[in-house]
């Protein structure tokens, strides 16, 4: 990982032009002090994937739950800054929770931004590994978007087939709202900055998820000199899926233990 | 649970003396490494020189950054990017204390609470005695290590003029708000920023302006091409320009821009671009071509109702002002713990670092051509990340001590400056930073 960033002439020179940032948010009935949670999304989501399910069950355990959604046609530096800014607009210390290529967004805004601890959930940390795995779980909806054509997602790529299972009506609905416009630098090779301020990461996903390869799971989380933390059986859109409480219970439980 | 006998024995806890964005961000910067931390803060909120609340606060009503946003803002803390370039100082302030809550930094201050003496225990400990602003009584801690964060623009440095004057003078830092300028005849002494701007608020309020500089200067303009001066000179400096070149280049944009001042009987600089500290004024060059301020030379001395010149005119305002600058002044701690001279001027490792002291460390006492605050925040980290290495590998500490303690200043301060007290900390924010990174690098585990 990279050492200090002093120097920042990107920033200091060419800052990112604001803009309208959509933030979900859903606040605890008491407020006893927990960190607030930002939620990130990934490639074609948007703050309503969280808003779903994970938004207002943390709510329901008490945290002040966020969700982002990123600034259309922002490349990966305006989508790091969006989090910085809102991340810093919270009262108190956030906890950054990426999902997908939000979770690449996150491990980047790390370097800028102390956070209270981070979550990547089937990170999408090297697009070329990535790719691989959709061009093999969903070659027909990926290939035209190496020409420049469109990116589509299949079902098959971000939801499991076994019960318990969305209904096809859920499937279609979700898949409606997708928008993928992915972006070329997503495939350049770039190491993840050192969090500043050393807040723990905890990296989630699934051995079955057809997005995120089990190898490129555990580089992820030995990066972040840790083992992932697996949920057998769920597909990508870990937040989505009929069994969401899981992987969220367990985020939770281990920030709980982080915040003492 | 405290197994300590003494109370006042704190062990391990780091003492931080200000609660202005220096003390802030070492406070910050020392509970991540997770160190204890006491901060003391003879004012009753944070914020420092920002807090124009505060009687010693420089600031006044229409003062706005001249470091743009991105250069001045700390590094892991953005202020909200649709805050204008130039931020209003209670913007400044809404920033500190949103950075003091964000981090909770206010469970960790002592505030109403003054230092007044911190000696060190011989054991590389420190006895730091405090007291409540405004008398009552005082009270004596131990620490393992003091950050002084107290600021080095709230002491007026007043010039001497000989003779009386009838009218009124007052230093800069008691200047808060135009009213005083309403109608008068006004001479403002200094040609720094404050003076610049408060020569321009005059012109806005005042019957009469002179204003009187004992040299010429550089007037950069806040805007260059449509983009914040100080964010298109990092763009030369990230092309790593020969300072030759940047000397030319800095001729050519204030020719182009501000243009020729002598032409209003403004002196030629005596020296270089980038040999004094930046004076960012776009409005002084204005007012001066409208004839609302006459530049005037040094002032000699008074004479009842006037002041002499140094050029034998005398003018006779009625209002004097002098922005001539402050002090830095240490008075709890004795002038050779920070190496410093018979003027007052302490000599530290890269601006920060007792030399004989290594739990000793001063917060933002450098003036950049760039916002102080990203300085403190590195400084701070470098400050917090020592006193970890000297607990975890007094091996390794001591090595580096050695190292750096090697480094003549002329290797992290190579800016040429004017001889005055004014640039006593003037760096070059590149360089400064480049020097900390590689300190941050030498203290890095193998
Ligand atoms: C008019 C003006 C405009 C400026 N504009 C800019 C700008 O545009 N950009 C920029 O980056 N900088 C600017 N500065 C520089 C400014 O000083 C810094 O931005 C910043 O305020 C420095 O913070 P500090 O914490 O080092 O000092 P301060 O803000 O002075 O804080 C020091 C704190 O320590 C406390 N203290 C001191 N002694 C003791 C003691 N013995 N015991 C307990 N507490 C103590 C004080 O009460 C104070 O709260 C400007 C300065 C002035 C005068
Ligand atoms: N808007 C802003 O953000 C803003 C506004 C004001 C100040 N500041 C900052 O605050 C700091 C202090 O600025 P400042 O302007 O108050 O002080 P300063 O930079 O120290 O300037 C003092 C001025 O007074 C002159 N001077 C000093 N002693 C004198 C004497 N005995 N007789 C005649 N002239 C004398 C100096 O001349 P020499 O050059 O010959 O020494 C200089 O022109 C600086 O870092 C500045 O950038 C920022």
């Amino acid at each position: 990982m990279t050492a200090f960033d002093l120097l920042r002439f990107e920033d200091w020179t060419n800052p990112v032009p604001p803009a309208d940032r959509e933030v979900v948010s859903l606040l605890p009935e008491e407020d006893d002090g927990r960190p607030p949670l930002l939620f990130v999304p990934g490639l074609g989501h948007g703050a309503w994937a969280f808003a779903e399910h994970w938004l207002p069950h943390a709510a329901g355990r008490g945290f002040p739950a966020h969700a982002l959604t990123p600034r259309p046609g922002g490349d990966l530096r305006a989508q790091v800054h969006d989090v910085v800014q809102t991340a810093a607009s919270l009262p108190r210390q956030a906890v950054l929770i990426g999902h997908g290529v939000g979770a690449l967004v996150v491990a980047r805004a790390l370097g800028r931004y102390p956070a209270r601890a981070a979550v990547l959930a089937a990170p999408v940390l090297g697009g070329w590994s990535a790719l691989g795995s959709a061009l093999r779980a969903n070659p027909g909806g990926t290939l035209p978007a190496l020409v420049g054509g469109r990116l589509s997602l299949s079902a098959r790529q971000l939801f499991q087939s076994g019960p318990p299972a969305l209904t096809a009506e859920q499937i279609t609905g979700y898949l409606s709202r997708l928008d993928p416009k992915p972006r070329a630098e997503l495939l350049r090779r770039a190491t993840p900055p050192r969090p500043v301020g050393d807040a723990p990461v905890l990296v989630i996903g699934s051995p079955d998820d057809r997005v995120v390869a089990r190898p490129a799971l555990d580089r992820a989380a030995a990066a972040y000199s840790g083992a992932p933390l697996m949920f057998p059986g769920m597909g990508h859109d870990l937040m989505l899926e009929a069994s969401w409480a899981e992987p969220i219970d367990a985020i939770l439980d281990w920030l709980t233990k982080q915040i003492k | 649970m405290h197994d300590s006998p003494d109370p006042g024995d704190r062990r391990d806890a780091v003492c931080v003396v200000g609660a202005g964005a220096s003390g802030l961000t070492a406070v910050k910067n020392l509970l991540e490494l997770g160190f204890q931390v006491d901060c003391y803060e003879r004012e009753t909120a944070v914020g420092g020189a920002w807090n124009w609340r505060h009687d010693r606060s420089p600031v006044y009503a229409g003062a706005h950054l001249i470091s743009s946003r991105p250069l001045t803002e700390f590094p892991d803390f953005p202020m909200p990017d649709t805050w204008p370039d130039y931020p209003h100082h209670s913007q400044v302030l809404s920033y500190l204390e949103r950075y003091a809550a964000h981090f909770r930094l206010g469970e960790h201050v002592w505030f109403g609470t003054e230092v007044v003496s911190a000696v060190p225990t011989g054991d590389g400990g420190w006895e730091v005695t405090t007291q409540s602003t405004g008398g009552g009584s005082s009270r004596t801690s131990r620490y393992a290590a003091l950050v002084v964060a107290n600021g080095h623009n709230w002491d007026p440095r007043r010039p001497t003029i000989p003779g009386e004057f009838r009218g009124r003078v007052m230093h800069s830092s008691a200047y808060k708000d135009p009213a005083v300028l309403r109608d008068r005849k006004v001479l403002v002494i200094g040609g720094g920023n404050t003076g610049c701007d408060l020569a321009v608020e005059a012109a806005q309020q005042a019957r009469q302006v002179w204003h009187s500089t004992r040299r010429g200067y550089w007037y950069a303009p806040k805007y260059v091409l449509g983009r914040p001066a100080d964010q298109v000179n990092d763009r030369l400096l990230k092309w790593r320009l020969p300072l030759r070149l940047r000397q030319w280049l800095y001729r050519r944009t204030v020719a182009m821009t501000t243009g020729d001042l002598t032409r209003f009987g403004l002196p030629e600089p005596d020296h270089q671009p980038y040999e004094s500290h930046p004076i960012v004024n776009s409005q002084l060059p204005y007012y001066l071509g409208h004839g609302r301020i006459t530049p005037v030379p040094d002032v000699t001395a008074f004479d009842g109702s006037a002041a002499e010149l140094a050029d034998g005119r005398r003018i006779e305002p009625d209002l004097v002002i002098t922005a001539t600058g402050y002090r830095p002044r240490f008075e709890f701690l004795a002038p050779e713990l920070l190496d410093a001279d018979e003027q007052g001027r302490p000599d530290l490792h890269l601006h920060t670092f007792a030399r004989k002291h290594p739990t000793l460390a001063v917060i933002g006492l450098v003036q950049p051509d760039s916002g102080v605050f990203p300085l403190a925040h590195w400084q701070s980290v470098a400050t917090a990340r020592w006193l970890r290495l000297r607990l975890t590998d007094p091996a390794r500490a001591a090595a580096v001590q050695q190292k750096e303690s090697a480094k003549p200043l002329a290797s992290w301060s190579k800016r040429r400056v004017v001889k005055t007290e004014r640039h006593w900390f003037e760096v070059d924010h590149l360089d400064y930073l480049r020097s900390l990174e590689s300190l941050l690098n030498e203290m890095e585990p193998a």
